[in-house]
C-alpha cells in the first residue's frame, strides 16, 4: 500500500517525509536491575506522527520488552499520560513535529507514583484518592420515572469538570502531589467539583467535607501545573479554587 | 543445596542479582497514599490557617509597608533611629498596638508559612516532628519576649 518501505525510503530520501528522531525512553526493568536507566532509540519516522507511534515502532521493530500503557490511542481514554521532554502530556496526541525533533526527545513515566516497569505506573494511590471523593450521583427519595432534567445554565456550571478522562498527568505534575501523595491531588478534587457543582446532586456537603480534610484542598499552592498539563484543556486550578471558595462562603 | 546457593552469591562480586524470581525492589513514591491513609479531619484548622493566611497578609503589607516608610525613609532615615526615638514611639499606645499587631502577625504568617513547607518536604514523620517542633518554640519564644518586651518597656531604665 501506501506506506513506504525502508529501503525504498532511503532511495528517494530527497522527497521523503521521514526523519530520523531519538526516542531517550526511561527504562527500568525490576527483573533485571534496581535502576532505571536512559535508553537511546533513533527511529525514522514522519514528524507529522504521534509520540505514541515512535513508541510502537520501538515496540514492534526494535525492542518488543518496551513497556508502556496506552488503550485508545485517540486521547479519550487516559492510559497513556507520560512525561514527554519534561512535561505531562498523552502520547498520542502529541505530534513530534510540535516538541523539537532535532533534539533527543525525552520519554519517563510520569511522576509520584511507584514505577512498576518502563513507562508503567502504579494508578492505584490516584484511584483511591478518586474513589474517596465519591464520584458518583447522590440523591434522596424515590427514583424520577424518567431522567433527573437539568436547565441549560445549571449544567454549565460543571461543564469543564466534565471533561476528565483521568489520565493522572494533572496529578502528577504537582509538586505537593510529587512529595507527599497523601494529598488528594487535581484529579480528585476535579471529579468532585464534578458533582458539588451538580444541581441534580444532594452529596455537596459531604464531598465539601472530604476535601476540607487536612490532604485536601488547602494544600493546593497555585502552581498551575495541573492546568498546564491536562491534556483536555481543563482549568483545572480555576475548579480547585473554586471548591476552595464555596468552602469558605458556604460558612460564613 | 540452598547452602550451595547461598555460598555462590556470596563469591559475586558485582551487587544484588536480579531476575524473574528475584525481582529488584520498586521504584517507590514517598509517602504515597493507601487505602488506609487516615480520613479523619481535624476540624477546620487547615481552612483557618488558609484563610488567616489570606488575611494577616493583607494586613501586613499595610504594616509592614508603613513601618519601613517611618523607620527608614521619613525624618532623616536610618541614622534617626535610637533608644531615645523607640522610647518616643512608644509612649503612644497607637505604635505599641502597631507594634505588637506586627509582630504576632508576622510570626504566625512566617510559622504558618514554614509549618506548610515542612509539611510538604519533609519525607519522615521523625523528621517532621523535629523541624515542627523547632519551629513552633521558635515563634512562641519569640512572640512572648517581643509582647514582654512591648508591655513593660520602661523609658527610663538605667
Amino acid at each position: 500500500m501506501a506506506t513506504p518501505v525502508l529501503d525504498k525510503v532511503e532511495a528517494e530520501s530527497a522527497a521523503s517525509p521521514y526523519i530520523t528522531v531519538t526516542f531517550r525512553v526511561r527504562r527500568f526493568n525490576p527483573e533485571v536491575s534496581e535502576h532505571a536507566v536512559w535508553e537511546d532509540f533513533p527511529i525514522e519516522i514522519d514528524p507529522k506522527e504521534r509520540v505514541l507511534d515512535g513508541l510502537h515502532k520501538i515496540k514492534w521493530d526494535l525492542d518488543g520488552s518496551l513497556t508502556f500503557r496506552r488503550s485508545c490511542a485517540h486521547g479519550i481514554c487516559g492510559s497513556d499520560a507520560m512525561r514527554i521532554n519534561g512535561k505531562n502530556r498523552l502520547a498520542c496526541k502529541t505530534l513530534i513535529k510540535d516538541i523539537n525533533p532535532e533534539k533527543p526527545i525525552t520519554v519517563e513515566p510520569i511522576k509520584g507514583l511507584t514505577v512498576l516497569k518502563d513507562l508503567v505506573v502504579d494508578m492505584e494511590p490516584f484511584f483511591q484518592a478518586y474513589r474517596d471523593v465519591m464520584p458518583f450521583l447522590v440523591t434522596k427519595g424515590n427514583e424520577p420515572t424518567r431522567e433527573r432534567l437539568q436547565s441549560a445554565e445549571d449544567r454549565e456550571r460543571f461543564d469543564d469538570t466534565t471533561k476528565c478522562i483521568l489520565c493522572a498527568a494533572c496529578t502528577s505534575s504537582c509538586p505537593v502531589f510529587w512529595n507527599d501523595g497523601q494529598y488528594f491531588g487535581p484529579a480528585a478534587i476535579v471529579n468532585a467539583h464534578r458533582f458539588i457543582f451538580d444541581s441534580r446532586d444532594e452529596a455537596g456537603e459531604q464531598r465539601l467535607e472530604i476535601l476540607n480534610d487536612k490532604d485536601g484542598v488547602w494544600r493546593c499552592r497555585t502552581t498551575f501545573n495541573c492546568t498546564d498539563a491536562c491534556p483536555r484543556g481543563i482549568e483545572v486550578t480555576k475548579a480547585i479554587q473554586e471548591v476552595k471558595r464555596a468552602l469558605i462562603t458556604r460558612r460564613f | 543445596m540452598s547452602a550451595d546457593t547461598s555460598s555462590a552469591i556470596g563469591s559475586v562480586e558485582s551487587g544484588p542479582h536480579y531476575d524473574v524470581d528475584n525481582p529488584a525492589p520498586l521504584i517507590e513514591a514517598p509517602r504515597k497514599r493507601t487505602g488506609k491513609t487516615p480520613r479523619a479531619t481535624r476540624g477546620n484548622f487547615e481552612m483557618a490557617a488558609w484563610l488567616f493566611m489570606r488575611l494577616s497578609g493583607v494586613l501586613l503589607v499595610v504594616l509592614v509597608i508603613g513601618h519601613l516608610i517611618i523607620q527608614l525613609v521619613l525624618d532623616g532615615g536610618v541614622s534617626k533611629i535610637g533608644f531615645a526615638f523607640v522610647a518616643g514611639r512608644w509612649a503612644s499606645p497607637f505604635w505599641q498596638v502597631w507594634d505588637l499587631l506586627m509582630l504576632w502577625l508576622a510570626m504566625l504568617h512566617g510559622a504558618n508559612g514554614l509549618r506548610t513547607v515542612i509539611n510538604d518536604y519533609a519525607e519522615r514523620p521523625n523528621t517532621r516532628l523535629w523541624l515542627k517542633g523547632l519551629l513552633y518554640a521558635a515563634t512562641v519564644f519569640t512572640i512572648l519576649l517581643g509582647t514582654l518586651v512591648i508591655f513593660t518597656f520602661d523609658p527610663n531604665i538605667r
